[in-house]
């Protein structure tokens, strides 16, 4: 791989041995991957933060070692300098104030919270969530980063038109203290053409029913460029979250095309750039139903645990379900957690949705979700979510039964402690 | 290193190009569908979990694994990472999709790699074959189990 005189020294270790090793992975992985060089980036969002009991015994021989092994894959322990590149920590495993409830020992809080000291210095800001472009990183068009996170990097190269591959842990640890990442994917302008068509013969309209359209394409599609065209509603960031967070969970994709609405194309012809269409799939009532049916993995109509807010929540969602639940009370069998950045979690509480939440009997998470943290309520058997990636991943991480639905199905479902939703 | 006198003559050869450097051999595990490693894998045993895949339930710890490539969260290679720390990671890999998860995933679980043959992988190896990744030649030797 071509590297620059800067990158050279870098990795030869004359800023550091950090940087050193940095350059090492990146190098490997860049030729891993055939790319002919590096790019510079500047924005930077990925896994930092220990709060897994895997990592507890690296941390007992220092914060050090975490990076080490585990952001740079290097054998060598290095001293930790200052992030050169504007970096953010994404979903974490502890909810910082709620720890309790998820059931994490007290030693592994006191670990998070030392080793987010010891990254919040050196430059790591803690936006603790999937969904940084809903706290302040709305990378511009164009722009070169670094992103972890499959709901974040399909939303950052797709509405933002900026421009990421996923990420890995190790990379991002590289890129925040070097600046670099390999040029390859979808920071070539040629590659973030469309590859199939995907023609709409329904309405998608709500959240569902966009959940359900991002779940049947990643199925379809892989990790290929599906161009959407045949829209009758116009999509908000709350649909465009839950629908990319959903085709990156059965499939691959990282990028796509909504002529007219995304930023890199205003016409199907603009989208494919002239490339030659591989296949194109039509999506009607025969296809939702079958999706919506491969959500489900639930047989039992008793549900003991409802998980809202994957990907992380805007505030308008913490607004529609503070007011479903307006003077109400969950059933005494069923737990409800509701997920939301802790930034916003700020502003619900100033809005009185928190009150309303906790009031009806539900609690508001930040930091966290059950998929990473790998934590649910004691003796949860059966789910509901509103999140088609919750239903992909909580049944094959932790065993329990799950049920797919709209909002206002799982809200139902919390308050009667059974499964009534419909497709 | 001449590939053809240390292959046996029912040997099958494909060529590639190196992912990661270093030489495996060892029992295939074949699947046609791509793998999830964070919420798809057990990385404390190697175990794919996810619902619905062909493989639910089967290890890949010590053997050759060919698959189309990774899916899914960018978590695919911190799982992949600590399959190796956990020692219950593939011996080599054999993918036919490049992707950046794929990539550094090969890199930091550190067993040799190859990708781009000049035959399908996926169709030409099956469960149970005996596999000799060289990455650095760039060549995968395919002994047949015997049927």
């Amino acid at each position: 791989m071509k590297l620059t005189d800067y990158e050279k020294a870098m990795y030869e270790g004359e800023h550091g041995r950090a940087k050193a090793r940095a350059m090492d992975l990146l190098v490997r992985y860049g030729e891993a991957l055939g790319a002919e060089r590096l790019v510079e980036t500047n924005n930077v969002a990925g896994a930092f933060n220990a709060s897994t009991p895997s990592v507890q015994a690296i941390a007992q021989k220092g914060m050090e070692h975490i990076y080490s092994e585990l952001n740079l894959d290097s054998d060598e322990v290095v001293e930790v300098p200052h992030m050169v590149a504007h970096t953010c920590q994404l979903i974490t495993g502890i909810d910082n104030d709620n720890w309790e409830l998820q059931g994490v020992d007290k030693s592994l809080v006191d670990m998070q919270r030392a080793n987010e000291k010891y990254l919040g210095r050196r430059g790591v800001n803690m936006f603790a969530t999937c969904t940084p472009y809903q706290v302040g990183n709305v990378p511009v068009k164009g722009e070169h980063c670094a992103w972890m996170e499959s709901s974040a990097v399909i939303y950052c190269n797709s509405v933002l038109g900026a421009r990421t591959n996923v990420e890995g842990k190790e990379s991002t640890g590289a890129a925040a203290l070097t600046g670099r990442i390999p040029y390859w994917g979808f920071h070539i302008t040629e590659n973030r053409r469309g590859t199939h068509l995907v023609e709409l013969d329904i309405e998608v309209d709500d959240m569902m029913d966009w959940g359900l359209l991002g779940y049947y394409i990643g199925e379809v599609i892989g990790e290929d460029i599906p161009v959407i065209n045949g829209r009758s509603h116009q999509p908000d960031l709350i649909k465009l979250k839950h629908f990319g967070a959903a085709a990156a969970s059965s499939g691959g994709v990282e990028m796509y095309h909504i002529p007219g609405i995304t930023p890199e194309a205003d016409t199907v012809e603009e989208a494919f750039g002239g490339r030659k269409i591989k296949g194109t799939f039509r999506y009607g009532t025969a296809e939702r139903r079958e999706t919506y049916e491969k959500l489900q993995s639930s047989t039992e109509k008793k549900v003991d645990f409802i998980m809202l807010g994957c990907p992380h929540n805007s505030i308008d969602q913490m607004a529609l379900i503070a007011h479903m639940l307006e003077d109400r009370k969950i059933h005494s069998d069923v737990q409800l957690w509701v997920h939301t950045p802790r930034a916003i979690k700020q502003v619900a509480e100033r809005n009185g949705y928190i009150d309303v939440i906790r009031d009806a009997g539900g609690v508001v998470m930040s930091d966290t979700c059950p998929a990473i943290s790998r934590r649910l309520p004691a003796g949860t058997r059966v789910i509901a979510t509103d999140s088609a990636k919750q239903a992909h991943y909580l049944p094959a991480i932790t065993g329990v039964q799950g049920w797919f639905g709209s909002v206002s199905d799982c809200v139902d479902a919390a308050l009667t402690g059974q499964w009534n939703g419909r497709a | 290193m001449d590939i053809a006198t240390e292959a046996k003559p029912e040997a099958i050869v494909l060529k590639g190009r190196k992912v990661v450097a270093g030489r495996a051999e060892g029992e295939a595990l074949v699947t046609t569908e791509t793998i999830s490693g964070w919420g798809g894998i057990n990385e404390r045993t190697g175990t794919i979990i996810e619902r619905r895949h062909q493989m639910r339930d089967v290890s890949f710890a010590g053997k050759i694994l060919v698959f189309p490539g990774a899916k899914g969260s960018s978590g695919w290679s911190a799982y992949f990472h600590m399959t190796r720390l956990n020692g219950v990671q593939p011996q080599a890999m054999i993918f036919t999709r490049m992707t950046t998860k794929i990539a550094l995933g090969a890199v930091v679980t550190r067993v040799p790699a190859i990708t781009e043959l000049d035959q399908d992988p996926l169709s030409v190896i099956e469960t149970g074959d005996w596999v000799v990744v060289d990455a650095d030649a760039g060549t995968v030797t395919i002994t047949k189990k015997k049927t």
